[in-house]
This record gives structure tokens, C-alpha cells and sequence, in this order.
């Protein structure tokens, strides 16, 4: 679906390889460098105006884009899921801009740009994630002046964020936060782990894939660098959890040791949230 | 009876403040003649300079109290800001025992240092709660943040350490999980002071502490203040334009009038004979 792309940037000619200009590439490159220099710190990027709308994907695309080669192929998921709304046409938008190959499979992929999710999937080194940022600053929650927030990660003043859970467990009992939670990264800066849910941030610990966080609305990147240590904010004798729910298994593939969701239409059953991972089970 | 080496040394001292000096505008030598107790204004009618403080010096040690005294505007809680780091200071040399056993000033320490002893070696206590406290976070929450800023990372001790000091407090233990807006000012005001001592502090500052609180109110802050000093063998500086916090809480306290200490001396004696003309004044309104 070319025809929109071509309205935009004219010519085939005229169209840069992964449709931004190289000046603006090696802008973004330069801050992703910065950002795994620096694990888990937000480094500010010149966010570009994209054919999405800011807080649709505008900052992983940006990173997708800048960081992708002829090489490369492409898997794109929103909420785990290959085909939708979203996902097809931000990875229309990379294929038709670089002509990369595209894949719902993880093992073929080399860039894995996501929302919501981190594939089922194992990931290896020859892998990286993409995560599309809705709001990058873990301590937004407990301060908004953005000068008092660069000096709390500055001096690694994170006893505020540690109040919040406090008060999280006092008022509820448990931690009610699931997506976002915050992590401490390479033992140094706390990190919004935004969009993901509490049941994907164990597999960020010493993960061997690199991760890229881009915030395209917000203008920042951070990155959490491949054998980096990811640990989520917690007290000593409150156990992390991740999200489950009692006797659930996929209505579709039976699956109990997957990331469930409410399926479709259906309130009352489960179904996988990686559509990919559930298709590959059922053929199975 | 004037001598302010006589009233000092006795114990070893946990706070050292020499030519401490905060002025707002350019100073010098001339500014500084111009402005005082005896010229009557902290500001310099030439320049437009404030001397809001100036060569202020004190002691304290472990398990004493020092009182400044002054109307308000007279430097006294500028130099309590200054001493715990929330504004500058423009000359002077502090050191603390428990800052490089009191070999560096203090003053001169960057900022994130300056803060970070904040949590766990000099505490403050200021007049109004909402300086000193998260009015929307509860009162346990409130106590929660200067015990993981030092490192508490287990969820019950935290509750018993809060539930601790409150109880030490007077703070109702059913009130711990309530958010601190829905307190009394008596009530906030006593779990700011159970917050600043999370830590074992060694220096803790007072800046009016019971000042803005009901007479009866302040009478239940003031013993339990007097108590808490007693036993906690901190190192306190009390600032108050009220002799009776003054009286009760300090041993020996100094006089400031327009930026300047007028008069050093013991309390009692201050109370019973104040020498300078402004300490004279202060004492006998206060006593009318």
C-alpha cells in the first residue's frame, strides 16, 4: 500500500530508504548510542513528525526506522498481535519505505517492534525490541517538575517512587500496578517499563536481545543494553508477581503458561495474547 | 555575664557555625558597617543590600539545645536555612561531627551531598507542616520516604519503625493510614517531627515548631519536644520569637536584631537579666 506513502514524500526517487532523511537517522542513531551507553537513562531525541500520530507509535517507528537495514526483517505487534489495526500499518509503513522483509515469526525476525508485549518466544542475541513508549518517566506519578525529576535520577533519589508502592500496598494490599512497573536497571536508573505488563519484566533481566525504548510524544529514548541486570522495584518480604488468573487457559491453543487475555467477544473465556505463538501451538 | 566563651564550652560540640553570612545583593566591608542592630536595618540605604545574617557563631553539642531568639525578620530562620542547606549561604564555615568528623565545612559540600545528609544526619522541623511533609501521601507514607532514602527495603519493618515513632509521638496509631491533608495542624505537626527523627538524626533543627498552633496544642508539642531532646541526645538549634518555647526547651540560646547576634548567654539569665537594650525590650514584652 504504497499509494499514501508516495502522496506524502512524492517520487519513488524521492523517497529515503526507511522514509526519514539520513541527517535525522544519524540523530536518533547518536542518542540510542547515548542510551545504551547509559542503560535505563532517558536521553532526548529531535522526535520527528511522522505519518502517525504522536502516541500511536511515533517513537518506536522513529527507532525502527533509524535503525534498520536492508538486511533486516521486520516483525511488528500491538498487544501481541501481528494483525492488528496498528501493527499492519506501521509495518506497511517500514516494509514499503525500506522494502526490509516482513514476518509474524520471532525466529525470523531481526527487529521486533512492539506495544503492550514482549513475544512469548524465546529472543536471542541476533534480535532487537522495539517498544513504543507512551510515557517514559517512571517518577511522573510522584513529581511533574521535569527540572526536580532530572535531579532525582541524577542522585538516584528514588525514595519517593518507593512511597508510592508503600502507599500502594497500604491502600490496597497489593501493588496494583501492572503496566509500567517501574525496574531499576543496571543497578542505577529506574526505568518506566511502559507499555509491558509485570508478566513480561522478568524476561528484560539479563535478557540477550537489546532493547530500545522510544517515546515519540515525549521525545526521549532509553535503552536496556543485552546481559543487563532488570529488577523491579520491591520490598524485601512483598513478593514480585505477575498477573494471572486462577484455572485460565487459550480457548484456542489450551495454553496455561502463556500471557492470557480476555478473548474477543467473549468475556468469559482466555485466549493467548501472542496471536503468533497460539497459531504456532495449534499447527503444532 | 556577657562573654559568649563562658556560656560555650562545656561538652564537645556535634555543630560548629563560625561567621555564618547570608546577604542578598552585593556586600562588603562598608555594606556591612551600614546595616546591623546599631544602624537599625538589615538593608544598606545605599546599595539596597540585604544582610540577612551575619557573622553568627554558636556550638552546640550532643544533647543540648541552643535557642535563637528574634522578632521576626531578625535572620533567625535564615540562619537555620542556612545551616540545613535549603538556601545558601553567602560566607561562614559549619561542621558537623557526623560530616567527615567535622574536619570539612559543610557549606561548601555540593548540593547532592547537602541533601543526602538530609536524611539521615540533620533533620528539620519547620513552623509550617507542608514544608516538612507530603500532605497528600499518609502519615506512615510520609515516614516511609526518609527510611527507604536510607536503605529500609523491607515493607513490615517500615510499618513498625512508623508505627514506632508515631506512637512516640502521640500521633494516633488508627490515623497512621489516613493521608496527612485530613490532620489537625497539632496532629500534622507531630507527625513531621516523628518523620524528622525516622533516622536518629544527631543535629535537628526546630524552626518555630509550635508557632501558628493552638495554646493547648502547643503546650502537648512543646513537652513532647522537651522529652524527645532529653533522651535522643541530639544536637537541637530552636528558632522562636516565643520565650516559653525558648525557656523550656534551650539551656543557653543567642539574640538576634536585624541580621546581627546582639547577645549570647545562658537562658535563664537572658530571662532574669538581659543585657542589650533590644534583648531588654524583647524580654520585658514578653513578660507583660
Amino acid at each position: 500500500m504504497s499509494t499514501t506513502l508516495d502522496g506524502l514524500v512524492g517520487s519513488e526517487q524521492g523517497v529515503p530508504f526507511a522514509l526519514l532523511d539520513e541527517e535525522s537517522k544519524r540523530e536518533i542513531r547518536r542518542a540510542l548510542l547515548h542510551a545504551v551507553a547509559v542503560p535505563g537513562h532517558q536521553v532526548p531525541f529531535g522526535s520527528r513528525e511522522m505519518p502517525v500520530a504522536r502516541g500511536w507509535g511515533s517513537g518506536g517507528l522513529q527507532v525502527t526506522l533509524a535503525i534498520v537495514g536492508r538486511d533486516d526483517t521486520v516483525k511488528v505487534i500491538d498487544q501481541g498481535d501481528d494483525e492488528g489495526v496498528n501493527a499492519v500499518n506501521l509495518r506497511r509503513l517500514v516494509v514499503s519505505s525500506t522494502g526490509v522483509e516482513e514476518t509474524s515469526e520471532v525466529h525470523e525476525a531481526t527487529i521486533i517492534q512492539s506495544r503492550h508485549r514482549i513475544p512469548e518466544d524465546e529472543m536471542g542475541e541476533n534480535h532487537v525490541l522495539v517498544l513504543q513508549v507512551p510515557v517514559p518517566e517512571p517518577l511522573r506519578g510522584v513529581e511533574r517538575d521535569t527540572r526536580e525529576l532530572s535531579r532525582m535520577h541524577a542522585e538516584a533519589d528514588y525514595s519517593r517512587m518507593w512511597v508510592s508502592l508503600y502507599e500502594d500496598i497500604v491502600r490496597n494490599g497489593v501493588i496494583t500496578q501492572s503496566t509500567g512497573y517501574p525496574c531499576l536497571v543496571n543497578g542505577r536508573y529506574v526505568v518506566a517499563t511502559t507499555p509491558i505488563p509485570r508478566w513480561d519484566i522478568p524476561r528484560l533481566h539479563d535478557a540477550s536481545f537489546l532493547t530500545l525504548f522510544g517515546a515519540g510524544r515525549e521525545k526521549r529514548v532509553y535503552a536496556i543494553p543485552p546481559h543487563t541486570t532488570v529488577e523491579p522495584l520491591i520490598f524485601d518480604d512483598i513478593p514480585f508477581e505477575v498477573e494471572t488468573a486462577e484455572g485460565a487457559s487459550c480457548r484456542l491453543c489450551g495454553s496455561a503458561e502463556s500471557f492470557l487475555v480476555s478473548a474477543p467477544g467473549d468475556d468469559d473465556s482466555w485466549s493467548c495474547s501472542d496471536t503468533a505463538w497460539c497459531r504456532r501451538r495449534r499447527q503444532k | 555575664m556577657n562573654d559568649p566563651q563562658r556560656a560555650v564550652e562545656t561538652a564537645p560540640a556535634v555543630l560548629t557555625v563560625r561567621g555564618l553570612g547570608k546577604a542578598y545583593g552585593a556586600v562588603d566591608d562598608a555594606v556591612i558597617s551600614r546595616t546591623g542592630s546599631d544602624r537599625g536595618s538589615a538593608r544598606d540605604p545605599l546599595s539596597g543590600s540585604i544582610i540577612a545574617a551575619w557573622d553568627v557563631s554558636f556550638d552546640v553539642a550532643a544533647g543540648e539545645a541552643l535557642g535563637i531568639v528574634g522578632e521576626s525578620g531578625s535572620g533567625t530562620s535564615t540562619v537555620l536555612r542556612c545551616i540545613a542547606g535549603d538556601v545558601p549561604a553567602t560566607c561562614g564555615d559549619v561542621r558537623m561531627e557526623c560530616h567527615d568528623g567535622g574536619t570539612s565545612n559543610v557549606l561548601t559540600a555540593d548540593p547532592s551531598e547537602r541533601r543526602r545528609m538530609r536524611v539521615d544526619k540533620i533533620s528539620v522541623v519547620y513552623q509550617d507542616p507542608a514544608e516538612g511533609l507530603s500532605l497528600g501521601v499518609t502519615a506512615g507514607g510520609n515516614i516511609a520516604d526518609p527510611l527507604t532514602a536510607a536503605g529500609w527495603r523491607n515493607f513490615m519493618a517500615i510499618r513498625e519503625r512508623a508505627r514506632e515513632l508515631l506512637a512516640r509521638t502521640d500521633v494516633p496509631l488508627d490515623r497512621m493510614d489516613d493521608i496527612v491533608r485530613t490532620f489537625s495542624g497539632g496532629m500534622r505537626q507531630r507527625v513531621q517531627i516523628a518523620r524528622a527523627l525516622a533516622n536518629n538524626p544527631s543535629v535537628i533543627l526546630l524552626d518555630e515548631p509550635t508557632t501558628g498552633l493552638d495554646a493547648s496544642v502547643a503546650a502537648g508539642v512543646l513537652d513532647l519536644l522537651r522529652g524527645l531532646l532529653e533522651e535522643m541526645n541530639m544536637a537541637a538549634v530552636v528558632v522562636s520569637h516565643d520565650f516559653s518555647v525558648i525557656e523550656m526547651l534551650t539551656s543557653r540560646c543567642i539574640v538576634m536584631h536585624h541580621g546581627r547576634v546582639v547577645e549570647s548567654t545562658l537562658t535563664d539569665q537572658l530571662l532574669e537579666d538581659p543585657h542589650h537594650p533590644y534583648s531588654q525590650r524583647l524580654v520585658s514584652a514578653a513578660r507583660a
